[in-house]
């Protein structure tokens, strides 16, 4: 009798072996290395592939900097970082004026646009200033401290006259001696490179610094100090300092510059040279002259 | 012997590779049931330095990862008949325990339950002459064995040295470093059919996989189901599998005997399916549910019905009681443990000290067994369960898997073999070195 009901054939029990392919397939899914690979390599390949893709158009490349750069952008303008004012610290007028031409002109402007380091290289850079610290300060100001250069001398070079600190670096420029008549001025080829002995000299000028008018550096190898009343002394490239004492010792003793000297030679030390003037010359052969034909006479 | 040995040799290699590679997979290829096992070594013990047997037997150096068992097909008394189908068993059972372990398996170890097992007891001699007795020696004495002649389309499974006896001091397990005259060893020796062998060798590497070791399903079961003491003192393991029932004899720890009668559950199955008309699914069924060896007054009152899919009512509606049910089964389970007592006795199994009888297998969990296996076995007679190994899961801690969890047992710490020790002298290639300084030795 056949059933009505239709039911799946039996044709024996079911049999669920794999086959050939599948179960090699399996095994190599179970291998741990390709397990790996596929769990790892696969989703890499395929991020880099649809990222390939996608950057491969142009305009894809470009709208993804912008949005970077927006980004950026959105973040360095944060009000955190802004910087909304500067103050500038120890510096006077004309300095003041040189170093705010090298500072940012519009403010606000970011933190991040502002090159802390370079600004700095820059202000260093400028002659009057020694050293420089630039930061951005509490509440968004931008602090700059200046050290300025000390001048130590005036420096005539050709007709201008210069500040001159005992390094030899020019800070600024004078327009006349008397603006600064506490400074030294020294003069000659070569004499900003030896402020420091100049200065020296200056200094063991003693009792003949109210008369020195200046020191001239001569073939860039030894020293002239001019006194006023147009004397001079020469002094020799080495033991300048050691020969000017002699003059002023000889100064001291015999009232030697109060006399009509031009010159003071000292530049061998062995013979020390005065070159008077041409009238005390003729003065002085006159008085020989007539003492002579005294003498003669008598 | 020669390629056997050289076989051995290189699956004793592949299974030291599989240990190094932490995973190695058991694979029982029964007549009913195809049972695959995947082990991972990384257990406590597995990096102990200390020599020896570690704690639990060797059993904690590995965990099961994997387990699946299939309806076996094509093999019949515990022989591959069919290829492809067993084949496509083995895929089967290797993908779902590969499945279950997550992680891809390349090493097996296999059983096989058939294959008409034969055992020989060998003895060798080595006259050592007052030295001490060195690796080489064991080597050289166990080359030495009179090998009978086994017959064409056999191999050697199994050749393990079971005594050493040095001058007259007998029962040495290890006698390396001693000094004596005389070595002599005795050595058991398992062989069965190659084509069997061949069979097995051919469906394994059809599956892709690398056979690492391969063993007697008599001889492990009875590892893993034997205790101690009873693998010691003398205890005969019967298998009572599908279509084999094995045994396997142990004395000293080592195996002496074994052999396989071809009858097992499968034939009381036909049994039933022939004397009652049924299918055999239904037959299975009706023996796993309702089977047993001693019929009691109860057992005439419960009825069972067999049920059917023919159409016809009366035939689809018939019932059987339990007693007639018992009735068929006994006389068949009679006989095949009538059959093993003859084949105990032809072994020589009553001069044991002790006569433990282990039934485990399949087969074993007929209620009533013990009852009737111990009047014909003799009155030690107990039933079997393996042994317990971490991780194995609950439906496989049954005494049907017996062999399964012994081979993996033997997987973990094999039994010293023939082809375990040095390669003997003679053994080598004829321009060796060793060989040449053996000459030396030998004629100065």
């Amino acid at each position: 009798m056949r059933s009505l009901i239709r039911r799946p054939a039996t044709t024996g029990p079911h049999d669920p072996a794999p086959s050939r392919l599948g179960y090699r397939y399996q095994r190599l899914l179970l291998t741990p290395g390709f397990r790996a690979a596929t769990r790892i390599g696969v989703p890499i390949l395929l991020i880099a592939a649809i990222a390939g893709s996608h950057f491969s158009k142009a305009e894809n490349r470009a709208a993804l900097v912008a949005q970077i750069e927006s980004t950026k952008q959105r973040f360095q303008e944060r009000p955190q970082f802004m910087v909304k004012a500067m103050t500038i610290t120890g510096a006077d007028q004309s300095t003041m004026t040189a170093v705010i031409a090298l500072l940012p002109t519009d403010y606000p402007v970011s933190s991040f646009d502002l090159d802390l380091e370079h600004t700095r290289r820059t202000i260093e850079a400028l002659d009057p200033v020694k050293s420089a610290s630039v930061r951005v300060g509490a509440a968004g100001t931008l602090e700059v401290r200046l050290t300025p250069r000390v001048p130590s001398a005036l420096w005539r070079d050709g007709a201008t006259l210069r500040l001159i600190d005992e390094t030899g670096v020019v800070s600024g420029v004078v327009t006349s001696r008397s603006e600064r008549l506490d400074l030294p001025l020294i003069a000659g080829d070569g004499a900003e490179q030896h402020i420091e002995e100049a200065l020296a000299l200056y200094a063991g000028a003693g009792p003949l610094s109210t008369r020195v008018r200046g020191l001239v550096r001569m073939g860039e190898r030894r020293w002239d100090i001019v006194l006023d009343r147009d004397q001079r002394i020469l002094l020799p490239g080495d033991g300048a300092v050691a020969a000017l004492d002699r003059v002023i010792a000889l100064n001291a003793a015999q009232d030697m510059l109060e006399r009509d000297v031009a010159v003071v030679d000292m530049r061998n030390a062995k013979r020390p040279t005065l070159r008077m003037n041409e009238e005390a010359v003729a003065a002085l052969r006159r008085v020989n002259e007539t003492v002579s034909t005294n003498g003669a006479n008598n | 012997m020669g390629d056997v040995y050289d076989n051995q040799r290189a699956m004793r290699q592949m299974r030291k590779a599989a240990m190094q590679r932490g995973v190695v997979a058991i694979l029982d290829v029964g007549t009913s049931k195809i049972a695959c096992l995947v082990l991972r070594f990384d257990g406590p013990e597995q990096f102990r330095n200390v020599d020896g047997v570690g704690s639990m037997a060797g059993q904690s150096q590995f965990r099961v990862i994997g387990a699946a068992t299939t309806r076996s097909r094509g093999v019949r008394f515990g022989e591959i008949e069919a290829m492809q189908e067993t084949e496509r068993a083995i895929r089967t059972v290797v993908q779902a325990a590969q499945k279950m372990a997550k992680v891809r398996v390349d090493h097996v170890i296999a059983s096989l339950s058939g294959a008409r097992p034969r055992s020989y007891g060998l003895d060798g001699a080595l006259d050592v002459s007052g030295g001490m007795v060195t690796e080489q020696d064991i080597s050289q004495v166990m080359a030495n064995c009179d090998v009978p002649d086994y017959g064409a389309n056999r191999e050697v499974l199994h050749a393990q040295p079971v005594n050493f006896a040095l001058d007259h001091r007998s029962g040495l397990a290890d006698p390396r470093g001693q000094i004596g005259h005389k070595l002599t060893t005795d050595m058991h020796m398992l062989t069965v059919d190659s084509t069997a062998l061949q069979n097995l060798f051919y469906c394994i590497k059809r599956c892709d996989l690398e056979l690492a070791g391969l063993a007697s399903s008599a001889y492990v079961s009875g590892m893993s189901s034997l205790v101690e003491d009873e693998q010691e003192l003398g205890a005969a393991c019967i298998d009572l599998g599908g279509g084999s029932t094995g045994i396997s004899v142990f004395m000293k720890k080592h195996m002496i005997y074994a052999d396989s009668v071809r009858m097992g559950g499968d034939h009381v199955t036909s049994d039933i399916s022939m004397g009652l008309q049924i299918p055999t699914a239904t037959a299975e069924r009706i023996k796993t549910f309702y089977g047993g060896v001693v019929a009691t007054g109860m057992d005439d009152r419960e009825m069972i019905e067999t049920g059917g899919d023919t159409g016809d009512w009366e035939h689809d509606r018939r019932t059987v009681s339990r007693a007639e049910l018992i009735g068929i089964m006994r006389p068949r389970v009679e006989e095949i443990l009538e059959e093993v007592r003859a084949r105990l006795d032809a072994a020589g199994f009553e001069h044991l000290p002790s006569q433990q009888i282990v039934l485990t297998g399949g087969g074993s969990q007929i209620p009533g067994l013990d009852g009737l296996a111990s009047k014909i076995l003799g009155q030690q007679v107990r039933l079997g369960r393996p042994l317990r190994v971490q991780g194995l899961p609950q439906a496989a801690i049954g005494p049907a898997f017996s062999s399964a969890v012994g081979l993996s047992l033997f997987a973990a710490n094999p039994q010293d073999e023939w082809w375990d020790f040095e390669i003997p002298a003679d053994r080598y290639p004829a321009r060796s070195f060793k060989r040449a300084v053996k000459w030396f030795k030998d004629n100065w």
